[in-house]
């Protein structure tokens, strides 16, 4: 009982406690962003933006289904009401004309500086002659009875420019009891936005479930009210990601204990067996928390998987230590004998893990950094503190039927060691001729939305007529003016190729909010009073129509002339101000305008030189200190996960080869070192056919199992490696069942680590589990079959 | 069977030519046609102009709530009214509003379109009906129910033989007025 064996342990003890400590403080998010990588280029850049922070991202779709119509435009209505009051909501629209008499009113109001088609040729006398005229043919139709009352002040129709401006295609949903309704009138539609950025997950929670209690503190009439959009996916994937991190890793946990007990038989040894996991989990945890400053729960997901290989570190020591029993003395044989070898293993798992540090996919980084400080927390803990707390004369049987039934099942296949080889030339084969792409070049492969909930995104967003934005323009400047100015040069190139049938339209925010300078060009076209007055009495000379009539328009046009320009800030309480705010965002001091172009939809190949012509026009556009990008979201999303999979590849190949250089050095023999590897690789491949059979297209995280059967693989290995293992062990039958059967042990543990895994609903955790679960027993498989005999 | 057939052909031209005898009567015949093709011309005497404005065209009906207007002349435009939503096409433009959100379009549309389709019940919930009818044919007038509503529309006044309505009358409260006459064509 002297003082340094007690040392660690109290060290040990004090690491647990300012962990805990840590764990306890430590942020945790269980949102998508996990899944978004660092972009590299600037479209992608603005990919990533979009989908986290724009207002595609900030919006949420809602359907009222069920009951009858009126009850559905009840419900609506009174929903609507609830969330305009809240401040998370920065809109809500339902098709209630809530906005309608201040937009009408501001149109109109400010009809002179926000009209396109104010020129100065608008008003000589033959434009005003020909608006005039059309504006009279227009007042016999309905819709100008709507001009009618305004005719005198605006004959020559601004106001319903403006409208027809504003609503292009006329995409605006039908409106049935007045309320949005789908095409089908079974459903009521709403539009929200939220005020938080797409990326507050917690804000998206706390709205969805606003929206629930208001629609919950309606009527008690059977109408059922579903929700859609990226702030849904994000709070239902960052739920289920949290659920399955608990479930998966409380099954595994349950049958890893289970195994445990069965094959120690003594409470006592399972404790002790999982106090280097704790250790690790929490050191993981720990490392993230202070190296990201944030923990995803997906990285929790993944940690489940330590379970699986740190548990083999006391596995070796508890099974094995009997050994160092029959010499008398404490564990000091074991750490002589097999230290080394659990070292080498780790070492090679961190090099595996290591290369995931670097990684774009902040998910894949926290991964390898939370293994590394497990693993080695772990390793620390198995070599340092669970030797001093087990009690004198400590010893398990049970390992050594295992190992022998371990060894009885190897005999046949190391018999056949040869027929073995076979294996990766069945594999090359299937990899050769398999037809279908090996690997999955969608970013959606990774969505943890399900194709229904993504299906029914689709179809309520084409019933509300929120055009899916695949092609935009960014443009991004110091000041609003100049985003606005560029919008504006932009918009008239691109007028002329929706002329030519190359664009079916655009959108843009001096649509809304004509730039300052656009703006002063416009009065600067109206005339002086007593030119327009002797002008407008030419031009109705032929019409029918007394001059006189139109006094009010005169006196309009003189106000026009020096009146206040309209900002920002005069949009407040109109249908314009939540246009706009779509569609010119500030960033930091940047602000950022967008312009979502509809390209005509005659086949792919006219689509791409359709967009060519668009690129074209883009170079030729000169906007002093604007930054025009033309992004196709589709084509980005593309390039970003495939850029991602090659640099997955890149880390993958380093991290294998930081493996083998590792083993070379520490084993000193090439001979050896292919030894060792041979078997490992002989796994991947299998694996690797495996899922081409089945048919599973691969993604980054299939690859990241492949590396990790590797790092995890390279332990048995080096156990079966004849130099690396004392030479006693092999030549004592009853030390080879015990080292047989602790691998046996350990792989088994592994396998339910990762096996449980491979049941997930989340595909970056299902691609991971199914992978390395059979990775590793097979890993074993082969190595205990190859190993030269004794 | 042969004077089966014979009371059935004159029941038939009976009923063609019988006026209604009732609103009740009058709406029941409309409510059973679905489909309905006729050319307009319409004049509207606005107090703001010098001379009245004519146009001219055709109007397609289907059970209960599509009605499309084609004016040809004198300037091409496509007016659709599909459950509420109107629609309108003229040139390159297209305009799309909801009839709820304005009230100054819908009650000559919503009158129009209720008679057509022999709904009583959307038509007397806004206006007062009343209904003459003689053997030379029948008039059906609305006097608005509602001082908002009387506000803009004074009074509608149509006309029509058997099932079909020939005119159309509607007088604005600031005194423009406008005749649409309405001659049914054959279906296609």
């Amino acid at each position: 009982m002297t003082p340094p064996r007690y040392l660690p342990i109290a060290l040990w003890a004090v690491c647990v406690a300012l962990a805990a400590v840590v764990a306890a403080r430590a942020h945790y998010t269980a949102d998508l962003s996990a899944f978004l990588p660092r972009a590299p280029t600037r479209a992608e850049e603005i990919l990533v933006e979009q989908l986290r922070d724009g207002v595609i991202a900030r919006s949420i779709l809602l359907d009222i289904e069920g009951a009858d119509g009126p009850t559905r435009a009840r419900r609506s209505r009174d929903l609507a009401a609830r969330l305009r009051a809240d401040p998370e909501f920065r809109s809500v629209l339902n098709g209630e004309p809530v906005t309608l008499a201040r937009d009408r009113e501001f149109v109109f109001t400010h009809r002179y500086l926000l009209s396109d088609a104010i020129t100065p040729q608008h008003f000589t006398t033959e434009g005003l002659q020909k608006a005039i005229g059309d504006g009279i043919d227009q007042l016999a139709s309905p819709t100008g009875l709507l001009a009618r009352d305004l005719f005198q002040r605006d004959p020559t129709g601004e106001t319903l420019e403006i409208i027809a401006q504003l609503d292009p295609t006329g995409s605006a949903p039908r409106t049935q009891d007045g309320v949005w309704v789908s095409p089908d009138g079974r459903r009521a539609l709403l539009l929200v936005e939220l005020r938080s950025e797409g990326s507050d997950t917690d804000a998206a929670e706390r709205a969805l479930a606003a929206i629930r209690r208001a629609f919950a503190a309606g009527d008690a009439s059977a109408a059922i009210l579903r929700m859609t959009g990226p702030a849904v996916f994000a709070v239902q994937a960052r739920e289920r990601i949290r659920a399955e991190v608990i479930r998966l890793s409380s099954i595994s946990s349950i049958a890893i204990v289970a195994l445990l007990l069965i094959v120690y038989r003594s409470v006592l040894a399972v404790v002790l067996g999982l106090l280097p996991v704790l250790s690790g989990a929490l050191a993981g945890v720990v490392a993230v928390a202070l190296g990201f400053g944030v923990v995803h729960g997906v990285t929790l997901g993944f940690g489940a998987t330590l379970i699986g290989e740190a548990v083999d570190y006391s596995v070796y020591l508890l099974v094995q230590s009997q050994r160092s029993d029959a010499r008398g003395a404490d564990t000091g044989g074991w750490v002589l004998s097999l230290w080394p070898t659990i070292r080498l293993g780790m070492l090679t798992s961190i090099c595996g893990f290591a290369a995931l540090l670097p990684s774009a996919f902040p998910g894949l980084a926290q991964l390898g950094l939370y293994s590394i400080a497990g693993l080695i927390a772990a390793g620390l803990v198995t070599r340092y503190v669970l030797p001093r707390l087990l009690p004198m004369g400590f010893a398990l049987a049970s390992g050594v039927p295992l190992g022998r039934a371990l060894a009885a099942g190897l005999e046949p296949l190391r018999a056949g060691r040869r027929a073995l080889w076979a294996v990766p030339l069945i594999a090359a084969v299937v990899l050769a001729t398999h037809r279908a792409p090996l690997w999955s070049h969608e970013l959606n492969a990774l969505s943890p939305v399900s194709r229904v909930d993504q299906a029914f995104d689709g179809e309520l967003r084409a019933e509300l007529g929120a055009p899916d934005v695949r092609v935009l323009v960014v443009l991004q400047g110091k000041t609003p003016e100049a985003v606005l100015e560029a919008s504006e040069t932009l918009g008239v190139a691109l007028d002329r190729l929706v002329a030519d049938g190359v664009l079916v339209g655009y959108q843009s925010p001096s649509r809304y909010l004509p730039s300052v300078a656009l703006q002063r060009r416009r009065q600067a076209a109206l005339p002086p009073p007593d030119v327009l007055r002797a002008r407008l009495a030419a031009a109705v000379a032929a019409l029918p129509i007394a001059p006189t009539r139109l006094a009010p328009f005169l006196e309009d046009v003189e106000a026009a002339r020096d009146g206040r320009l309209v900002g920002l800030d005069d949009l407040a309480g109109t249908s314009l101000e939540t246009g706009v705010a779509a569609l010119l965002v500030q960033r930091g001091d940047e602000w950022t305008g967008l312009m979502p172009l509809q390209a005509a939809r005659d086949g792919s190949a006219a689509t791409t030189a359709n967009l060519a012509r668009v690129r074209r026009t883009l170079e030729a556009l000169r906007a002093p200190g604007v930054e025009a990008t033309l992004v196709d979201l589709k084509a980005a999303s593309d390039s970003l996960y495939s850029g991602y999979l090659a640099e997955a590849l890149r880390l993958c190949a380093l991290g294998l080869l930081a493996i083998v250089v590792l083993l070379a050095i520490a084993l000193r023999s090439v001979v050896r070192t292919a030894r060792v590897v041979a078997p490992l690789l002989l796994a991947v491949v299998t694996v690797l056919a495996g899922f081409a059979v089945a048919g599973e297209a691969l993604n980054i995280l299939h690859l990241i199992g492949m590396l990790l059967i590797v790092a995890v693989g390279s332990n048995y290995a080096l156990f079966f490696d004849r130099e690396t293992t004392l030479e006693a062990t092999l030549e004592d039958p009853l030390a080879a069942s015990r080292l047989l059967g602790s691998l046996a042990l350990a792989n088994l543990c592994t396998v339910i680590g990762f096996g449980v895994l491979a049941f997930s609903s989340v595909p970056v955790l299902s691609a991971l589990g199914s992978t390395v679960a059979p990775g590793a027993l097979l890993a074993l498989i082969f190595s205990a079959a190859l190993a030269r005999a004794a | 069977m042969k004077r089966t057939l014979a009371i059935a052909a004159l029941l038939y031209a009976s009923s063609a030519i019988a006026q209604p005898a009732s609103l009740d009567d009058l709406m029941q015949r409309l409510a059973q046609r679905q489909h309905d093709r006729a050319s307009f011309e319409e004049t509207e005497h606005l107090a703001l102009l010098e001379r009245p404005l004519t146009s001219s065209g055709l109007l397609l009906y289907d059970a209960p709530d599509r009605l499309e207007k084609r004016t040809l002349t004198p300037k091409p435009e496509r007016l659709l009214l599909e459950h509420g939503h109107l629609e309108v096409h003229r040139g390159a433009r297209t305009y799309s509003l909801n009839l709820s959100d304005a009230p100054q379009i819908a009650p000559f549309i919503d009158s129009i379109r209720a008679t057509l389709a022999g709904d009583e019940t959307a038509l007397e919930r806004s206006y007062l009906p009343t209904f003459q009818s003689d053997a030379a044919g029948w008039s059906l007038e609305l006097v608005p129910r509602t001082a908002a509503l009387a506000a803009i529309v004074s009074r509608i006044r149509m006309s029509g033989v058997g099932d079909r309505i020939q005119s159309v009358e509607i007088r604005r409260a600031n005194g423009d007025w406008s005749l649409m006459t309405i001659h049914a064509l054959p279906p296609t």
